[in-house]
């Protein structure tokens, strides 16, 4: 199983992400920014987290029409997989891949802390191991993770069963408590908090592991 | 020639940054203060010929999130 794991300048997370599918049996390629394909034959597509080109103009932004950007796009249209985690699902909203825009926290603190997250649909290769309603540990560590839609928007997410996480108790103000959502094709999942860092107990949790493993495991079985 | 574009969160989006500067206005004791709205001036200096519709695109394609922006464009 062949993922990808892009590099921005100004990724933090993409060798913890890197980590993180090795761990569960991926091979991993870190791709540049400025590379217009991806490697031939990769299964999934990792955007990390971080702070591409500093947040300037708005989170994500700037990545977003980064050259890899298209090949993301065109690699997702395909039918691929895709995870983009907290900066990386800030990406994947700003290139249209994913429904919404994340804001800045109601509180207006970066917030850097482990929280209860609620599984809310066991319907997709990301979140089938944890089962529905199960509650897990992970951290968050992010200054605009407050997640915006339209209401038809969000009535569409809800009626698609397309949130994958919500938070138990919002940290950021994200409506409807929603920490992760899935494309239409149940592929795509971008979240905020960041599961490549909870995958050793001695991390704190390894409650993140499972995603990863049940990801590699679905590519290998297509 | 030069071109000001406008970007602001579209009315009903929560916007933390105006909510916490009214705040520090309404505990200053400017009590007539009702709302505060943040939002952002981008300075464009453009090549002759550049068209407000080509400024349009930028808007629509990077300057703004029309998701939960809205923009404004003065020419000149």
């Amino acid at each position: 199983m062949k993922a990808a794991v892009i590099v921005f300048p100004g990724s933090n997370c993409d060798r913890d992400m890197a980590v993180a599918l090795r761990a569960a049996g991926a091979e991993v390629t870190m791709v540049w920014h400025k590379d217009a394909a991806l490697p031939s034959g990769v299964d999934l597509v990792a955007v990390p987290g971080g702070f591409s080109f500093g947040d300037y103009l708005r989170c994500g932004a700037i990545a977003a029409k980064s050259p890899v950007s298209r090949a993301l796009a065109d690699h997702v249209a395909r039918g691929g997989y895709a995870l983009g985690v907290c900066n990386g699902f800030q990406v994947l909203t700003e290139t249209g891949i994913l429904p919404g825009a994340l804001i800045q926290n109601a509180g207006l603190k970066f917030l850097c802390k482990t929280v209860t997250l609620r599984v809310d649909t066991a319907h997709s290769d990301f979140t089938a191991p944890y089962g529905q309603g199960a509650e897990i540990q992970i951290p968050i560590a992010h200054h605009e993770g407050n997640y915006r839609i339209d209401p038809d928007g969000l009535a569409r997410l809800q009626g698609e069963d397309r949130v994958a996480f919500r938070y138990a108790q919002t940290p950021n103000g994200a409506m409807d408590d929603i920490a992760g959502i899935l494309s239409q094709n149940r592929r795509v999942l971008g979240m905020m908090p960041h599961p490549e860092r909870a995958i050793r107990d001695d991390l704190g949790t390894s409650d993140g592991a499972a995603l990863f493993e049940s990801l590699v495991g679905a590519c290998v079985a297509a | 020639m030069k071109a000001t574009v406008t970007v602001m969160l579209k009315n009903g989006v929560l916007d933390p940054q105006g909510a916490a500067v009214k705040s520090a206005l309404l505990g200053m004791g400017f009590d007539g203060v009702q709302d505060v709205r943040q939002g952002k001036v981008i300075t464009l200096d453009l090549a002759d010929g550049t068209s407000q519709d080509d400024v349009t695109a930028m808007c629509e394609k990077l300057l703004a999130n029309t998701v939960i922006e809205s923009y404004s464009v003065d020419m000149g």
